[in-house]
């Protein structure tokens, strides 16, 4: 019992991370039908807003104390953070608590990222084939890897999560059983728990307001929407935007489990590519349902006593799957007729 | 039509002789030389070149950079430049701080990006392009028994940095090949027996292993060494480089019955499933009736620095630390600090003594080529370099000296202040005979590139 929770919950964090990358990816292309290979460099570039602001948070105010000697006989450096120098137990709070506080920074340079991409790039492309698309959208992605590696190095940079959040959370006491049978880190819960709200946040913003009804109509009829006398690019524009958010938020707050380097959001593409296949491609909810419900059977795919039965399967378990679902329901799970089928 | 007639005086015989003397003196000695190389990349003007090839990018960075800062180091001071650091200490020595053979060292680096071809690739522009009469580095076992293999074939000298896999000087021994740094081997032999006395013999380990060369090599020393002891192997599991997340390896191990996480893995891998171990509370737990320990069998300061907090208290092994009070250490660590303004780690330590090693070979020899070189490191003792009397041993190029057991410093004093040693394993409980990892040496390779 215990270690299929606790499988559940690995699942989870990383299922959310494949179901805000596939939201993203499903948004841009149900709107302006654009498969858009850039998404995963999205994804980077929000976990490297969380880096940039720490780093920025922890540069350091260097004094020499002649009283005291290294080793090698000089004097010894304090390093104290200008913003700890300058506003104390705030400064301190503000670089402990710098990956939360990104977010504040990630939406609106993501938003900023996302229209200039999609008014200065993609919208060119919107009447080529899928294939001009793709080749696009990939050339973007290694530009954008190669500004950051110029930046920040080839290497995975560390960002710590706010201290409290450190260590892990006892879930097995929630559900009767001995204190520390099942421990979880806090920080992988409120990931999921973040990204849970970050979906909420989307569709009610699609659900219940006009201007994603206006969205969703232009996902059904773009010409009959445009017909009415409303803007629908406009709008498609800043729902490429919203898109580049969620992607950025999912990369910021990634952070803390996986230290990110230029290569993260690639990592994450391909995997979240199949999500939305098997998801069903134009559809919100199915991208949300396969990311979180591949990312468990991911985890109990690395099960010992799995692994004893078929060798490697945590490796090939969601290529395994999308095949599966494809051949038995070829829209995938939620997917609607007549998206990309023509 | 006038006849032009040739007159030549003796004026004009001299200065034309004069003239083809200065003309054939360098085309001559252009020849000469061309036809003198009787070893690849003989050093020919008054510079030799020696190559660098470290882990610029990948797991092992921080390593590399690290062994890059010795390197250029330990040239400095072989030119007689700075204040000599161990080359003060170091004996028997046969360097003069006048560069190698009275040549001055200049150097070339590369970038393995922890990967065996771009190894590879890297070294071979440095011999072939480059020049380069001796090639070293590594930071990843697979990387530098791939290079070696490559400096063999070529005839030139690979003197190994940070490797630790039994098969470097073991079933990949080369005789172009000398490494300075312990070995798995020798890591398992110094832990098993503080590891049993420490967290008793009663014990189920599991082992989370880094699956290449070396990460088989560490499992399998670690667990022959804590088996010997009366600990059980409950399970080993692989994990490719530079996996990032060890979470879906990390949570078996809660339901395994292990009471032991042997993390074969070392760099930002180890720091990174260190770190999510302690996350997932492997150190709060109590498991058959005892604490849930970790234990990381090749450790260093700067995997230390990385994990923080997470590497207090946790054992492991060491080639070398700062903190030894033999004056060679002191030496070292002033002029490195001087120099950087931090401490070396222990990769830093076992490239700069590669590289006075080599020189000392050389001069010793009084040549450069594989056929001096080669004998006069083989079986050469010395001592004065920080890990106390050394030997290289001839019958596999393998350095034998004690080994350091550390544990992560409980309350550290500085930053840098993160091991600390408990014990110092004689070399004789660590020696072995060469033949139990079988391999050939094979020959001195003299032939020109």
């Amino acid at each position: 019992m215990d270690a299929i929770l606790l499988q559940v919950l690995n699942g989870l964090d990383k299922g959310g991370a494949y179901a805000l990358i596939a939201l993203g990816l499903t948004l841009a292309f149900g709107t302006l039908g654009i498969v858009n290979f850039a998404h995963g460099a999205l994804f980077m570039l929000g976990a490297f807003c969380a880096v940039a602001l720490n780093k920025l948070l922890t540069l350091e105010k260097v004094t020499l104390d002649p009283t005291q000697k290294t080793p090698w006989g000089a004097p010894l450096e304090i390093r104290t953070p200008y913003v700890e120098a300058w506003l104390g137990d705030f400064g301190k709070f503000l670089v402990d608590w710098s990956v939360p506080i990104s977010i504040l920074v990630v939406v609106p340079v993501m938003l900023l990222i996302g229209i200039a991409m999609e008014r200065g790039l993609i919208r060119h492309f919107y009447k080529r084939p899928h294939a001009d698309q793709i080749l696009v959208t990939f050339g973007l992605a290694i530009v954008l890897q190669e500004i950051v590696k110029h930046f920040f190095g080839a290497n995975p940079i560390p960002v710590p999560a706010p201290a409290i959040f450190a260590g892990s959370a006892d879930v097995g006491a929630l559900f009767g059983l001995p204190p520390n049978t099942i421990v979880y880190p806090w920080w992988r819960l409120i990931y999921f728990l973040f990204a849970l709200v970050v979906i909420g946040i989307v569709f009610a913003f699609l659900q219940l307001t006009t201007f994603g009804m206006v969205v969703r109509a232009g996902m059904r009829d773009r010409e009959t929407v445009g017909l009415l006398g409303i803007n629908i690019e406009r709008r498609f524009t800043i729902v490429f935007g919203i898109a580049a958010i969620v992607a950025g938020l999912a990369g910021a707050m990634y952070t803390p489990v996986l230290p990110p380097n230029y290569h993260i959001g690639m990592d994450f593409l391909v995997l979240s590519f199949v999500v939305v296949v098997v998801g069903g491609m134009g559809s919100l909810g199915g991208a949300v349902l396969a990311g979180f419900l591949l990312g468990i059977l991911q985890s109990f795919a690395s099960m010992n006593e799995v692994k004893a039965i078929i060798p490697g399967i945590d490796q090939i378990i969601i290529y395994l799957v999308a095949v599966v679902i494809l051949l038995t329901r070829p829209r995938g799970l939620m997917g609607r007729k007549g998206v990309m089928e023509d | 039509m006038s006849e032009k007639k040739l007159i030549v005086n003796r004026r004009q015989i001299i200065r034309g002789a004069a003239g083809g003397a200065a003309l054939a003196v360098p085309i001559l000695h252009y020849i000469k030389d061309a036809h003198a190389e009787e070893y690849c990349n003989m050093p020919k003007g008054k510079e030799v070149v020696l190559g660098f090839n470290v882990p610029q990018t990948g797991p092992y960075a921080d390593e590399g950079a690290d062994e890059l800062r010795a390197f250029k180091l330990a040239v400095k001071h072989l030119n007689g430049e700075g204040d000599g650091g161990m080359l003060n200490t170091f004996k028997p020595s046969s360097l003069k701080g006048n560069g190698i053979l009275g040549k001055k060292v200049t150097f070339v680096t590369g970038d393995t990006q922890t990967k065996s071809d771009a190894a590879r690739a890297s070294a071979k522009r440095m011999i072939e392009k480059d020049k380069a009469i001796m090639i070293s580095g590594g930071s990843s076992s697979g990387v530098a028994i791939a290079v070696q293999s490559l400096c063999q074939d070529a005839g030139v000298i690979f003197m190994a940095g940070l490797t630790h896999s039994n098969d470097t000087t073991g079933k990949d021994k080369r005789r172009h090949g000398f490494r300075h740094f312990f070995n798995a081997y020798m890591s398992g032999a110094a832990l098993g027996p503080v590891l049993a006395k420490a967290y008793g013999k009663d014990r189920r380990a599991y082992h989370i292993t880094a699956d290449y060369t070396w990460g088989w090599t560490q499992e399998e020393s670690m667990k022959k060494f804590t088996e010997k002891e009366g600990w059980q192997t409950v399970k080993t599991v692989r994990v490719p480089l530079g996996a990032g997340d060890y979470s879906q390896y990390l949570t078996p191990v809660l339901s395994s019955g292990a009471d032991v996480l042997i993390l074969n893995l070392y760099g930002k891998d180890m720091v990174n499933a260190l770190t999510q171990a302690v996350q997932f509370g492997m150190r709060d737990k109590v498991v058959n009736g005892k604490n849930f320990e970790i234990v990381v069998p090749l450790f260093s300061r700067l995997m230390a620095q990385g994990a923080g907090e997470a590497i207090k208290g946790i054992y492991g092994s060491v080639n070398w630390n700062w903190q030894l009070q033999d004056e060679a250490t002191k030496a070292f660590v002033k002029s490195f600090g001087q120099e950087y303004g931090f401490p070396p780690s222990m990769a830093a330590h076992t490239c700069y003594v590669q590289t006075i090693l080599y020189a000392n070979a050389c001069e010793m020899a009084g040549t450069f080529s594989p056929a001096g070189v080669i004998p006069a490191l083989e079986g050469f003792k010395f001592d004065g370099l920080g890990n106390g009397p050394t030997e290289y041993r001839a019958a596999d190029h393998q350095c034998f000296k004690d080994v350091l057991v550390v544990k992560g410093n409980e309350k550290p004093t500085s930053k840098f202040d993160l091991l600390s040693v408990v014990e110092l394993t004689p070399r004789s409980k660590v020696e072995y005979d060469p033949k139990i990892f079988g391999g050939e040496l094979g020959p001195i390779n003299t032939k020109p590139c």
